[in-house]
């Protein structure tokens, strides 16, 4: 069992929440000018890193908010919780997602970005097929 | 919607009616309670047919002030409860509030809260829903109701932490109930009307181990 630290109400039992899916997957610019190939990339295709993911959860029996949450897919840790909207903090471990250590991030329930913002390379996609594959 | 009534006695009289012929969602359960609640240790029981609004503006918004005029205050942030005299705001989340008051409160049995309430949302957005058929109230009272509370819910409900007058949101038995510490050994439960029967039966097996004659 997870314990999330919702945003508005603190740590809560993971039971209290829903599961969003892969966080910061833009809506295509124009859906009427993707191929059918590509409007599946957006519809269906997502990351399955084994390390950090970034990924969206509601609290659906509490204050039923949407957020956005940091978590290693390894060791469950929680990196951050940030707001719907916000880009992706930047995170220690995102070059490196296969070592899966736990060691950098003695807090699991640390809020907000922490350290300087180096993009990574799947977020600044700007055409819509690109962005909806990564 | 007090000037629409002719008059008090005609008013009142179908008033009674319409409360007499409601039946509340652990009505069947009454019995049950009672035998399995033991006085100064443990008990529980419905208060059925409080009435309960649901509230939506933004924080800080005129709406939300205009509300808080007629609730007598809004709560700020997750726990708080807000309120005054018998009328209580219960925080649910960021711009979310349920207002609980005594029954004669309705509408229909020429209460003014709903009225007042949505004369102060206008035409503005936000949202005022009479939710009182949606939940019942559990009263579960005594020195034992912590412990029968903290088989079925994961939040820390020490009194050091939970305080007498806060309200969660939250999780009982696995199932979606507010919960509200309403005195140092008092806590009302909002489940949904259709798991009212489960909760309270729920309740009832919890409590048995407490409410049971000492083995001697
Ligand atoms: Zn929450």
């Amino acid at each position: 069992m997870l314990l999330i630290p919702c945003p508005n109400c603190g740590p809560r039992d993971e039971t209290e929440f829903h599961y969003g899916g892969q966080a910061h997957v833009p809506y295509p610019e124009n859906p009427y000018e993707l191929s059918d190939t590509e409007w599946s990339r957006y519809l269906f295709y997502r990351e399955n890193p084994k390390g950090i993911f970034a990924e969206r959860w509601v609290h659906s029996t509490g204050c039923r908010q949407w957020f956005n949450m940091l978590r290693d897919t390894v060791t469950y840790d929680i990196q951050a919780v940030y707001p719907m909207g916000v880009p992706r903090p930047d995170s220690s471990r995102d070059g490196a997602p296969e070592t899966g250590t736990a060691s950098t991030a003695p807090d699991s329930t640390t809020t907000g970005s922490a350290g300087p913002s180096i993009s990574t390379t799947s977020i600044q996609s700007t055409t819509a097929p690109e962005g909806a594959t990564k | 919607m007090a000037e629409t009534a002719a008059s008090p006695i005609s008013a009142k009289t179908a008033a009674d009616k319409n409360l007499a012929a409601r039946v509340s969602p652990a009505k069947q359960l009454a019995e049950a309670f009672a035998a399995g609640s033991l006085a100064g240790t443990v008990e529980l029981s419905e208060l059925p047919f409080l009435t309960m609004v649901g509230l939506r503006a933004s924080a800080g918004s005129d709406t939300a002030q205009r509300l808080a005029a007629v609730t007598g205050g809004l709560p700020a942030a997750s726990g708080a409860v807000a309120g005054s005299g018998d009328t209580s705001v219960l925080w649910l989340g960021p711009g979310e509030f349920l207002v609980v008051a005594p029954t004669e409160a309705h509408e229909s049995l020429g209460g003014g809260l709903i009225p007042a309430l949505r004369d102060a949302l206008g035409g503005n957005a936000g949202q005022v829903v009479d939710l009182s058929a949606n939940r019942t109230t559990f009263e579960l009272t005594g020195p034992r109701a912590r412990d029968v509370l903290e088989k079925g819910n994961s939040l820390d409900l020490h009194p050091r932490v939970f305080k007498a007058g806060t309200a969660f949101s939250t999780e009982i038995a696995n199932i979606p109930a507010i919960l509200w510490k309403t005195g140092e050994e008092s806590f009302r439960i909002f489940p949904r009307a259709s798991f009212a029967e489960f909760l309270g039966r729920w309740l009832l097996d919890a409590m048995r181990e407490y409410a049971s004659p000492e083995v001697p």
